[in-house]
């Protein structure tokens, strides 16, 4: 499948089109972001900064939770590393679907959005990956989760206690959005999604002494490697 | 510890994981353990992440609690992600506004 050129701007605008929904969706998580961007002790300005480069909801979580306890440098780099780990399986699935000759410049801007959702629409279109398709859907989708961010920081300061509270919790609701359906569709998950719930309720207790950083690199690792040598794919399973 | 470096920190990770593998692989991996353990490990980390953090995000704990719990169910019957969220959010500022 090619891509003509003349038709990139029609392709352009459908991308625009598939971001709304995903850019609504996106104001009302990094809201709740920001909200804790300013509860580690980020400015708004710096959380509209810090989400507007990373565009990834878990790892910026990670991230500011991190730099809310002041951790050192390389704790921060490796929990990044591994909250965004998948985005390395996304980028690996979406590189196979990658023209020979798309311009690496192109390639460049995709990476910097390649969250769940714009990997989603994107992989979902048919034939190789336009880049104008992606381009649409970040046109819309980055302001909105830079400037959710960039108002939460501001609102979290501003709102009634309450609300704050109540907003907390989306992120956490995102995150269910993501593991329940896939847990549901696949016994193996949702074993993995059990036993992570329970060592991580475990290894919170003060008698064990490790930070919650820590802690989410090693469950992460650990039970992803048990389910990996107990559980492995059959072929073909992981082509999402 | 300066602010600007961890968010400079952050970005290079995340730019530098999302863009290797666009760049860089033109084979299929084949790898069955490789390949395995990248499927399972959004899944696991986002659950570590999700309990029991959640309990200590919210004012009250058991509203937090129950957001988690009715989060689930509510997305195990097929609400999307803004649902969800909107859902788990209301719960808390109406359990909140009862028993805080």
């Amino acid at each position: 499948m090619e891509y003509k050129f003349s038709k990139n701007k029609e392709i352009f605008f459908l991308g625009i089109r598939d971001g709304i929904p995903i850019a609504l969706g996106y104001f009302a998580v990094s809201f709740s972001l920001g909200i804790m961007a300013t509860k580690s002790g980020l400015s708004p300005f710096q959380g509209l900064i810090a989400s507007f480069l990373n565009n990834a909801s878990a790892g910026e979580y990670a991230g500011f939770s991190m730099i809310a306890v002041s951790s050192t440098y390389i704790e921060i780099a490796v929990i990044t590393l591994i909250a965004n780990a998948r985005y390395l399986l996304m980028s690996i699935a979406m590189s196979q679907r990658i023209r020979k000759d798309t311009p690496l410049h192109h390639i460049f801007i995709i990476a910097h959005m390649l969250t769940d959702e714009v990997f989603a629409v994107s992989i979902a279109r048919p034939g190789d990956i336009n880049p104008y398709y992606t381009f649409g859907v970040m046109l819309v989708a980055s302001p909105a989760w830079s400037f959710g961010t960039f108002f939460g920081a501001i609102a979290g300061n501003i709102l009634p206690v309450r609300l704050v509270s109540a907003f907390s919790v989306a992120l956490y609701g995102m995150f269910i959005a993501i593991i329940v359906p896939a847990a549901k569709s696949d016994k193996i998950i949702l074993t993995l999604v059990i036993i992570s719930f329970s060592l991580s309720y475990i290894f919170s207790f003060k008698f064990f002494h490790i930070s919650e950083g820590i802690k989410t690199i090693l469950l992460t690792v650990i039970i992803s490697a048990l389910g990996a040598i107990f559980f492995p794919l059959k072929n073909g399973v992981a082509d999402e | 510890m300066n602010k600007w470096i961890y968010i400079f920190i952050m970005f290079a990770v995340t730019y530098m994981i999302r863009v290797l593998p666009l760049t860089l692989i033109r084979k299929k991996i084949k790898n069955t353990f490789i390949r395995s353990f990248l499927y399972y490990v959004p899944y696991v980390t986002l659950s570590v992440m999700t309990f029991p953090a959640i309990l200590n995000a919210t004012m009250s704990k058991s509203a937090a609690l129950v957001s988690f719990i009715v989060g689930i169910i509510a997305a195990w019957f097929g609400a999307n992600l803004f649902k969800v969220a909107l859902l788990c959010c209301s719960l808390v500022l109406i359990i909140e506004y009862f028993i805080v």
